[in-house]
């Protein structure tokens, strides 16, 4: 499966560490959007998945969704990024009681996912793909899983934990 | 990325564990007392075992998806509470047997028909006193890989085949054979 994993990953365009995540604003309820640099000053974790109700993105993001405490913890944000409609959103979001948000990358279709180069041009859906943003806005780590395996949590969480403090930082600058 | 090795290794003064602290093999699971999947590993776990025997060791930590399951939490407490007198694996086997039946009031009778020290089991489970193993249980597995239940591991190695249990067999069988 691992070596499944890395050939997935070396034939990705996937945004790698170091660059400057793209700003983008989508709509995450009918009346509420959601943009990347209103988290600046906190790191992100940006979940790209293929499609809501499809039974491993089910596991993927209920399973964030229990580590969401841990992730708090460490001053991160968590959005889930898919092509799908709010009204999809809000019902997956819904049925899996979801507490982080749901952004629909709908209209252009995938434009954010093409972006961060995890669009699948061919079935119409972004990668399943992972990207740590710091609280500058930099991509500090990046991965895109094989489309059916859930990537897990153990990367994100240990890429997360080696980013300087967001809440030293904070005091750092205020002083 | 796929960091397949256990990060938490399993140690019978943390962990319920079956079988002897020297067989050859130990087989983990990361399982939640309401997901059927993991309902169906426990009964292939439990054939599993018995065709083994002595030759490995069996362990079970919690993995409760409590936003989708929102019983989990309480059935592993329950679970853990058991445990403290030492009735574990008495009332894992109950919990799977009943996964359509986890109300408390139904934990709380399960207690009962184990005959635990209703007392005492009420204090530890109104208490949530293993509230916080359980989370250390799932933390130990997020940090393993553990991205959906069940999840195996075999001895610290996070197993990624099938669990079906001709499968299951099969691979152990090759690995105790391959460490004699």
């Amino acid at each position: 499966m691992s070596s499944q994993a890395d050939q997935q990953k070396q034939t990705s365009n996937a945004l790698q560490p170091g660059a400057t995540a793209p700003n983008f604003t989508l709509r995450t309820t009918p009346d509420k959007s959601v943009s990347l640099d209103q988290f600046r000053g906190n790191p992100v974790i940006l979940l790209f998945y293929p499609a809501d109700f499809s039974p491993v993105c089910g596991d993927e993001v209920s399973l964030y969704n229990e580590i969401l405490p841990e992730f708090q913890r460490l001053n991160a944000e968590v959005i889930g990024i898919s092509v799908d409609g709010i009204w999809c959103h809000l019902a997956f979001s819904k049925h899996k009681n979801l507490r982080f948000p749901l952004l629909s990358d709908f209209e252009p279709k995938g434009n954010v996912a093409q972006q961060y180069g995890v669009y699948r041009k061919n079935d119409g859906v972004s990668e399943r793909a992972l990207f740590l943003v710091d609280k500058d806005g930099v991509i500090r780590y990046s991965y895109v899983s094989p489309i059916r395996v859930n990537p897990g949590a153990d990367g994100i969480l240990k890429a997360l934990e080696s980013l300087p403090q967001s809440t030293e930082q904070k005091e750092d600058t205020s002083t | 990325m796929m960091e397949l090795e256990l990060t938490l290794p399993v140690n019978s003064s943390r962990d319920h564990v079956l079988g002897p602290q020297k067989a050859p093999i130990t087989l983990l699971e990361y399982g939640d007392y309401e997901c059927p999947y993991c309902r169906q590993a426990n009964l292939i776990v439990g054939n599993v075992v018995q065709q083994l025997g002595d030759k490995m060791r069996f362990a079970f930590r919690n993995f409760p998806l409590t936003q989708i399951h929102p019983h989990a939490q309480h059935a592993a407490e329950a679970a853990e509470c058991a445990g403290a007198q030492n009735k574990f694996w008495e009332m894992h086997d109950i919990l799977y047997e009943n996964q359509q039946a986890l109300e408390d009031e139904n934990l709380l009778e399960y207690a009962e028909i184990l005959e635990l020290n209703m007392s005492r089991f009420q204090k530890d489970f109104y208490n949530h006193t293993f509230a916080g193993l359980i989370r250390e249980d799932f933390l130990s597995g997020v940090r393993s890989g553990v991205n959906g239940t069940p999840t195996f591991y075999i001895n610290r190695m996070r197993y990624n085949d099938s669990w079906d249990q001709e499968t299951l067999t099969r691979t152990l069988i090759d690995i105790i054979n391959e460490n004699l």
